[in-house]
This record gives structure tokens, sequence and C-alpha cells, in this order.
């Protein structure tokens, strides 16, 4: 994986040789050489050293993790160097300084390397004229139809507009008409009106998706991005162009006409369909969720994501949703739905749970060793494997995950499909390997050891625990989100949370322990089950835990060795290494 | 009285002299390449030995050789980059894609005399230590490829090529690459790319500097047609010798290129430098003068791409006067001597060495109109400035060309120019499609202004002449 810079840590970094510059007169020390977009070490650029002087280089091409191209020439910088004498020796001021020679010709900050001394200008007349420049040829032929485009308000060209924009056009032929509504792929619609071919899409789609799938047609200012003909824009990777694409011309046919960006609250989040965990801001309005986008991690995703895991999201809102806390005892209670559609927990909700609970945990308590098993997926977070890995010790229970395998490919997507394997590993949930406790536990239902099953997030019918064996437990508990044959025939069913309507922490399949928040309110009674296993095992085992996610993480890596060391707070947002 | 000064055109127009080897052997061909390859090491006085093909380049740096591409960049300094120390094979590639309207210079070598630009080829390669090189030709030169495949036929049955040219440890194979049809294909790193097999979208430099990184991201050389027949001269002359030729700074021959409305249109070789822009125009060893009736109203003097001169115009220069010291002079544009510096002082170029004559039947306006739809078709379209403004400068012109003018219009043109070249883009071609358009307006603006007015003028007329618009009575929707 090329594009993944590597995390591990290396013996004694080597110095890192610095080059002194000036931005607008300001003096920054940058690193000679910075990795490139393969983390291959290459001279350090101006873009690069005005972003470590803290200044903004308006650029449309430009993508730290894309080879460079230098087209859209927004960029343009002017520059000096040293003076050099005859001799090729530094010239000085009379004060000692040495001697600027104001390069005759602009450069192109996004490619142009450094070097010492050099004085880069990004305020002078003359940028401004040539920003102001590039922006008006970039808008003469481009549609203008923000009213009905999907990028308005994250469009670079409305932002640079703001800045270098002219009020008034000057242009007074015909515009250059291009094809609108491009059926690219199966997940992608085009409009090359929009586009300002900038190639970042070919570039990403070329390089890091290894798919030389999209090309630009024409000459000139007829210039067209298309597919390469006869073929379609598919590969598992096709919506990180959309990110990417500066302005709106590559829209998601997901997202397209949904939503306005600027009423979406954004929640850093980890997508949960594999064990890559790629990290995911999360767009979402009044408690529904609108789109999945990639995160920056440079260790895990780099800047992107598979289109199935960011696609997998709309089971989140399904209408059937268990939403409601079911016990032997119970009647089925009038459902209750709110303004948006979604179930509003009952008035007497919070009673009812802490009476299910109490109970639950009497009979756990009360259970003989050996007659109980706990079966808990691989897509429950850290904190939940860890508190019911504490109830299983308590009433010696018999503990399993199961297995989840798909297809992987060299980029991203990991053949585990489970977000947390790792995490049910070193936890020590899970069976050694995972999945091989639960022939065991079919056996042992089977020949009436064990009485009292609880479960977690899997339909165990699917894993070799049928519904004939379900059939003959005394008790079977099963917290979830989505109906299935497992959820049907439960005594109890606790209803839990998707992932974005709590929070919590996975570790993916490299050790990486990442955090993700809440974006959405879970429906009618559903609960974060971290809650109502921490309610249950301190009624079982009569111990006060941590009451929030924070102090039960901070309680869980004091015990867990692998996760030895690690706060909730120093988690930050990408995450930190489990020793493993 | 100037004349023609036929070095490389020696012997292409003789009656009888064909394009095939056994003609070419007949008049000496290929003993400077075997001169070439048998040069012994030379030891200098501080012990230093220098192998053959370092004396080659050494020779071509005395020469004072310049590009005859366009840019008039020193070859000696070119070869001088080349990354020799990458251990990756270095590439040599010929030009010769001659695309730049008015320049018909190129194909005179490769449709006559195609032995000598192998010849100058295999020499420039030997020195510079190249195994593979390429032809890139124009594709509409179907005769030509033709020709130099021919010819490299004919090498290989010598063993003038391949394996142990000669006998000598050196060898070398050349194939002939045809474009398909693109102006941009001559620009060196868009002609790599499109020998890649890619679009010919040009490279940014830094970092994609063909000496360093060139064809297939190795050291590249890439020289024009008549830059590498040059060199083939030199090797036989020597560097000194051939720099006598032409003028300081500006040695050697070079063929010019006349088109327009000159009497005898055709190529001329000559001394750089030693003939003025006038002579080249008027002399009858020349143009032969304007046709009959007509008078010069201006010239393009190194290809359309280069800016214009009116004529009349004059420039002050500073030049060597009588006494070798250095005066300033003024002088008329028919009296610039014609060579690359001279050319540039007056801010103008010599270009691809294509001088383009206009005569007082001239529309102005029109003829920059077809300068512009030729760039606006011919632009890559890979930079924002060159793409856009390269269209939008010849929808204005096509607008300004048939009656839809404004008096604006000048102002507006340059304008749109003034934001294409100047570094702004990644290739020359940015100049090369703003140049014409803000010389010919700023020289001729009377002319850009006057067409606009008369436009606007005209349709006022007509929109007074035509029907008055009924008046359409506005009432509100109570809907609405
Ligand atoms: C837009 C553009 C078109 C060019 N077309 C040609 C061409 O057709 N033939 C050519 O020899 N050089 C052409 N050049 C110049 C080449 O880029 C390059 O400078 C030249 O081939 C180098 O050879 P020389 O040093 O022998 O002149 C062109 C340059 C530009 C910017
Ligand atoms: S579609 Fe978007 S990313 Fe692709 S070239 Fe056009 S503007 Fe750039
Ligand atoms: S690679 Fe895995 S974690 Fe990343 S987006 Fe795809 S499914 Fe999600
Ligand atoms: S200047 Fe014009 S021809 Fe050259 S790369 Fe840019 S768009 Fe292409
Ligand atoms: S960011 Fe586009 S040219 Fe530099």
């Amino acid at each position: 994986m090329p594009m993944l810079q590597k995390t591990e840590p290396k013996a004694a970094p080597p110095p890192v040789e610095k080059i002194k510059v000036k931005v607008n007169g300001c003096e920054v020390e940058v690193p000679k050489l910075t990795p490139d977009w393969q983390g291959k070490l290459v001279p350090t650029t101006m873009i690069q050293a005005c972003a470590a002087a803290k200044v903004d280089v308006p650029h449309y091409c430009y993508h730290p993790k894309l080879p460079v191209a230098g087209n859209c020439r927004m960029c343009l910088v002017e520059y000096g160097t040293q003076a050099l004498g005859p001799d090729r020796k530094p010239v000085f001021n009379p004060d000692g300084t040495p001697k600027i020679a104001k390069a005759p010709r602009p450069a192109i900050a996004c490619a142009t390397p450094i070097a010492p001394g050099m004085e880069i200008y990004t305020d002078t007349p003359a940028v401004k004229q040539m920003r102001q420049g590039v922006l008006e040829f970039l808008l003469i032929n481009h549609p203008l139809d923000c009213p009905i485009c999907d990028q308005a308000g994250e469009c670079k060209l409305q932002e640079y507009s703001v800045d270098y924009g002219q009020s008034a056009s000057r242009f007074v032929e015909p515009k250059v008409h291009k094809p609108k509504r491009v059926d690219l792929g199966p997940r992608i619609v085009l409009d090359d009106e929009r586009c300002i071919l900038c190639t970042r899409c070919i570039r990403f789609t070329r390089e890091i998706a290894n798919d030389d799938a999209l090309g630009i047609v024409n000459r000139g200012s007829y210039n067209t991005l298309t597919a390469y003909p006869g073929k379609t824009f598919d590969n598992n990777y096709t919506l990180n162009t959309v990110d990417i694409c500066p302005v709106g011309a590559l829209t998601s046919k997901d997202f397209r006409f949904q939503m306005r960006v600027w009423f979406l609250k954004e929640t850093k989040s980890i997508c949960a369909s594999c064990a890559t965990g790629c990290n995911i801001i999360i767009s979402s309005r009044e408690e529904k969720i609108y789109r999945y986008e990639p995160r920056e991690n440079p260790g895990v995703n780099s800047c992107w994501m598979c289109d199935y895991g960011r696609l997998n999201y709309k089971w989140i809102a399904r209408e059937d949703r268990l939403a409601q806390l079911r016990s032997p005892k119970d009647q089925v209670g009038v459902r209750q739905t709110g303004p948006d559609g979604r179930e509003r927990p009952p008035a007497n909700s919070q009673a009812k749970w802490g009476a299910v609970l109490k109970e639950i945990s009497g009979i756990l308590e009360r259970a003989e060793s050996g007659s109980v098993a706990i079966i808990a997926s691989a897509r429950q977070t850290n904190e939940e494997l860890y508190l019911l890995h504490k109830v299983a010790q308590r009433v010696g229970a018999i503990t399993d995950s199961a297995p989840r395998l798909g297809e992987g490919d060299s980029l991203l997507l990991n053949a585990d499909r489970n977000p947390n394997s790792a995490g049910a590993r070193l936890i020590g949930i899970a069976g050694e390997p995972m999945g091989s406790n639960l022939a065991r536990i079919a056996a042992r239902i089977r020949d009436g050891r064990i009485k009292t099953v609880v479960v977690f997030g899997e339909d165990v019918t699917r894993h070799g625990i049928g519904a004939d064996l379900l059939g003959r437990l005394d008790l079977l508990i099963v917290s979830d989100i989505l109906p299935n044959e497992t959820t049907r025939l439960a005594h109890y069913l606790l209803p839990g949370c998707a992932y974005p309507e709590k929070r919590g922490t996975f570790t993916n399949a490299k050790g990486q322990v990442q955090k993700f928040m809440k974006a959405v309110e879970p429906p009618g009674e559903a609960r974060p089950e971290w809650e109502l296993l921490h309610e249950l095992l301190f009624d079982v085992a009569g111990q006060d835990g941590a009451r929030s996610i924070e102090g039960l993480f901070n309680q869980m890596t004091a015990e867990v060795p692998a996760f030895k060391g690690m706060t909730w707070a120093a988690l930050g947002d990408l995450g930190a290494r489990a020793n493993t | 009285m100037p004349q023609e000064y036929r070095l490389i055109l020696k012997h292409a127009d003789q009656p009888g002299y064909t394009p095939g080897l056994d003609c070419y052997l007949r008049h000496g061909g290929y003993e400077t390449l075997k001169q070439a390859l048998t040069r012994a090491p030379k030891t200098l006085p501080d012990g230093k030995t220098l192998s053959g093909p370092e004396q080659l380049r050494d020779e071509v740096k005395l020469s004072g050789l310049r590009g005859r591409g366009g840019a008039g960049f020193s070859c000696g300094l070119k070869w001088s980059f080349v990354d020799r120390k990458s251990g990756k094979p270095i590439y040599l590639i010929c030009n010769a894609d001659e695309s730049e309207p008015g320049t018909f210079k190129d194909r005179q070598i490769i449709y006559k005399d195609p032995h000598q630009l192998l010849e100058g080829m295999i020499i420039a390669c030997y020195a510079n230590d190249v195994h593979l090189a390429y032809i890139y030709i124009r594709g509409e030169f179907v005769e030509g490829a033709k020709i130099l495949n021919r010819a490299l036929n004919e090498a290989r049955a010598k063993n003038l090529l391949g394996k142990h040219i000669l006998g000598s440890g050196y060898g070398l194979e050349i194939h002939v690459h045809r474009g398909a049809g693109a102006y941009i294909c001559g620009e060196e790193t868009g002609l790599i790319e499109s020998l890649e097999g890619k679009r010919a979208y040009p490279r940014i430099k830094p970092p994609y500097f063909p000496a360093v990184l060139g064809l297939y991201q190795c050291p590249t050389i890439v020289n024009n047609v008549e830059t590498l027949c040059a060199i083939k001269h030199i090797a036989a002359m020597g560097g000194a010798e051939y720099a006598k030729l032409g003028t300081p700074n500006n040695t050697g021959t070079r063929i010019v290129s006349i088109s327009g409305h000159v009497k005898r249109p055709g190529y001329y070789e000559v001394e750089v430098g030693k003939v003025t822009l006038g002579e080249l125009i008027h002399d009858t060893a020349f143009g032969g003068g304007l046709r009959d009736g007509h008078s010069l109203k201006a010239v393009i003097p190194g290809g359309s791409s280069a800016k214009v001169f009116k004529a009349g115009e004059k420039f002050k220069l500073r030049r060597k006067g009588p006494e070798g010291r250095e005066v300033e002079q003024e002088i008329d544009m028919l009296d610039l001597p014609y060579d690359f510096d001279t050319l540039i002082r007056a801010g103008s170029m010599s270009g691809s060495g294509a001088i383009i004559v206009l005569d007082d039947s001239t529309d102005i306006v029109e003829a920059l109109a077809n300068i512009s739809e030729f760039y606006a078709h011919e632009s890559c379209g890979q930079c924002t400035p060159c793409r856009e403004g390269s269209l939008w400068m010849s929808k204005a012109l096509h607008r300004l060309t048939h009656g839809e003018g404004r008096e604006q219009d000048a102002e507006y043109l340059a304008k749109i120019a003034d934001n294409i070249p100047g570094g702004r883009t990644i290739c020359a071609f940015g100049e090369a499609c703003a140049w014409p358009v803000q010389s010919f307006v700023a020289k001729f603006k009377d002319e850009f202004v006057a067409k606009g007015k008369a436009d606007e003028e005209r349709r006022a007329k007509e929109n007074r002449a035509a029907k008055p618009v009924r008046e359409i009575e506005l009432t509100l929707n109570a809907k609405c």
C-alpha cells in the first residue's frame, strides 16, 4: 500500500535537515525534504513552506496525496533567490544581509522546490492579479449553476471567487457547452460544464485506485473529462473522486440533491464495514445521516475510503430497526413515533430498562457456572466487549465472536468485515481462533449443559446455533439493532445502538484503537450497549465503574494489557496503537 | 550583395540529387561519422584525457550553435545539462514536428537529404552516449516518414546503424514515430508524452526537465532537425570554424522560410545575422520584394507566434559602432539583422526562422483572427490561462470579423492576452497564443478600434431602421 505512510516506530530518526526561507517577509524554517504522495522524501515545495508559515496559497489541482499536476495555475507566486555575482558567489547588501534577486517570472507554488534563502511573495499586486486572471478564465465558460449544484457551500470556485472574483463578467462570447448529467458509472454523475479540468480525479483513479478509467478528450477549451470509451467508471474507490473534485463536476448519485451541505452536522467517526477502520466524517441533519466522507489518517486510510464502506449506512435508518425493549412478561406496548417518523421512547422507558436489567442480572447471578454462553459480535465496541468479558468472568461463561469474511483488496478493504476483531481478540472474548467456540457452545446446548445464552449483535442461527437449539434454552438474552431469527426467538430483547448513535472505540486490523463520536439519536427505547452493560454488571457484580464512556475507556485500559497506558483523551482524532 | 550560404542545403536542390544512400555517399556522406567514431582520445596539458564523444561535445560548445527549433537555446549548454551519472539510458529525440505556421525548412531536409539528418543524429548520439533515438515526425508528413524509414533501412544495411557501427564498439538504433496531428507535439515535453503513448500534455518544469527526467523518466535530448544537421557540419569542420559563420553569439547558418506577399516565397539558407530582415524580403536573392503595386504593412519575423513588426517601426538598439564601442542606434525594422539576439531586443524573435510578410492588402484584424483560431484549436487545454484564453480571444476576433465588433474590443483583447504569458502557463504555447494578439492590437490599435466602431454604428443604424418593437404592457399576474 504505497499511499500509507508507515507509522511503526523506527529506530532513532535521522536528524531532519532544515532550510530557512521567507514567506512575505516572515522567516520560517522547514525541512529540506518532505514526503510526497507516495511517502517518498522529495524537496519541499513553496506551497508547503507557505503552509508552515501559515500562509494560504489558493489552489485547485494540488492535492498532497496525489502526484503534482501543476495545471490550474491558481497557486502562482512571485519569489526571489539569493543573488549571485559573476563569480557565482552570493552578493550581499551593505548591511550584510544577502541580496535577493526577484525572479523575472512567477512560479507555481505546488511544484517549485524551495532553496535556502528563498523569499516567497504571495501578497504582491502581481500575484493577486494572476489569481484574478486564472479565476476569470475558470469562470468564463462555467455554467454558474450554484443554485442547483451540490457542491455549493463547499466549492473552491465559490470560495476563491469571494477573494479574487470580479462582480461583473466582461465575457460577452457564447459559452462552450459540454455534456451534462453524464452517467459515469454506477455511483457517479459527471457535469462536464462544471469541470475545471484539474485532473485530480484522473490522477486518483490511475495512481491510487490503479484503474486507468478516466481521461480527457478533445483539445483546448473543449477539453472534456470522460470515462474510457466503452468503460464505466466502476471500482470500489470511485466516490473519493467526488470528495477531491474541487467543484461540483463529480457528484455522488447517493448524495445528489439530498441536502444542502451547510445544513449538515459533521461528526468524527470510523467506518465499521471492515477491519481497516477508515476514519470518516458523518454528515447528518436532524437525526438523519446523509453521507460518509473519509477523514485523513495517514496511518490508516490516508484521505480515502472505499465505496462499499461509504454507502453502507442505510441500515441505520431502516424502518424495522429494533426499538422496543422486550421481556417475557411484556405485553406489546403502543409504539410512539416522533415527527421524524422514528420511534420515540415511551415515558416509562427508563424504569422499564432498570427493571429488565435487574431481572437479567438476577438470573445471571443465580446461574450455575458453565451453564451460560456469551456470544458477542466483533462489531461491538472495545468497551462493550470489555464489559461482556467481565460479565462472562463473573458468571463463568464460555464466550466467542463470529468471524465475518469477505473479499479484500490491496488498497483498503480488509477481508475481515468486522470492525473490531482485534478488539475481541485482545480483550479475550473471542475464541482462539475466533468462532472456534461456537460449535462447542452448540454441542453444550444440545446436551443441555448450557441453558442460558447471551447474544450481542449476531444472528447465531447463521453460525451453527440454529433455531432448534435456541428453542431448547431456558433463557435467550439478545441485544441487536435489526431483526433476525435470533432476535425473534429472544426472551429478552435489548435494542442496541448503531455505532453512529453512541460513542466508543474499535481496534482495527493493525491494532489502532480509534474512537468515534455520536452523530444521531437512537430510535425508540434503544440504548448504547455499553451503558446497559455497565448497569447490568453493576447489578451482577455489585461493582460500580465509570458512568461515562471516558471513564469506562480509562478503566478498561487499566485492566486490559494490550491497551495499557491509553486514555480516551490521548486517543485524539487519529487513535493509538495497541501493544500487540 | 547578400547571398545565400548553403551549408545544410548544399546538395538538396542540385539537379539529380536524390534522397538515396548512394547519392549521399557519392557526395561524401557519412565520412564525418567515420571520423567522429574513430576520434582518438586527447590528452590535455593538465593530464586529463578527453574521449572522442567528450571532444565532440566540446566542439559543439565551441561552435556556439543555438537551437533551430524555436527557442534558440545554446545546444552545447543543453547537452551539458544531461544527467550522465543517473545510470539510466540517455535518449535523443529529433523534433521533426515542424508545425509552426510559416515554417517549411525541416521538411526540405527530410524529403531531399534524409541521410544528412541521420548522419547528424548518429554523431549527436555518439557524442552523448545515446543508444536509442527517435525521430518524431509530424503526422501530416506521410511521405517524409516513408523517406526516413527507407533511409534508416539503407543505413542499417550498410552498418551505419545497429550494433558496432562501422566496426566501432558503438551501437545505435533510430526509430521513426509519426505524430497524430497536433501542434503541441512540437513542444519538447509534449512530444515526449506523445512518444510515450500519452496525450501530448506538456510537462511541468521543474521537475521534468528533459535533460534529467525526459522520455520514460530518463535523461533526454530533444533537438530540431536543422540543429542536428548542423551537428554534422560542426563535427566536420570543427566548432571554431563553424563559429566563424554568422555573427558572434549567432553563429552558423539558418534556413529561413519566407512566405506571404513576396514575389519569391521559399526557403533560403543564410549566415545568421549577416542579412537583414529587409534584405530577406526585398532582395532578389531572397523574397524578391512585394507584389507590384503593393507596399509593406507588417512582418511576422519568426513564425506565427512571434510578435509582429509594423512597417516603418523603429527600434533604439545598442550596437557596436564603427570604433567597436557600443552606441545606441535607431534602426528601422527592415534594417534589423536577422539573428537571434537582435530580434529579441527588438521585442520579437526569430523563432523557427519563418518570415511572414503582409502587404497593404491585408486586413490586419482578419489576419490576427486567422492566427488566433489556429492557436485556439491547438492549445492542449491542460492549463487554465492558455486553455480558456486562447479560445476567448479567438471568439472575440471571430465576432470582430463577422460584423459583431465593439469599439472596446481592442482593449478587451489586450486584457485577455495579458493574463496568459510570462510564466503563467505550463509551456511556451501561452506566449505563442498571446504574443500575436498583444502585438497586433498594440501596433494596429486604430484598425481594431475602427472596425469595432463601424460595427457598432452599423448595428445602431439597423436597430433604428428596424420596426419599433411593439410595447408590451406588463400586467402582473394576480397569483404571483
Ligand atoms: C508550442 C511549441 C511548439 C513547438 N514546435 C516545435 C516544432 O514543431 N519543431 C521544433 O523543432 N521545435 C518546436 N518547439 C521547440 C521545442 O520545444 C524545443 O525547444 C526544440 O525542439 C529544441 O530543439 P533545438 O534546441 O534544436 O531548437 C516548439 C515549442 C513550443 C513551445
Ligand atoms: S471532474 Fe472534478 S476532479 Fe475531475 S478534473 Fe474535473 S474538476 Fe477536476
Ligand atoms: S476499507 Fe473498510 S473501513 Fe475503509 S471504507 Fe471500506 S469498508 Fe470501511
Ligand atoms: S500553455 Fe497551453 S499548450 Fe501549453 S500546457 Fe498549457 S494549455 Fe497546454
Ligand atoms: S495548485 Fe494547480 S498549479 Fe499549483
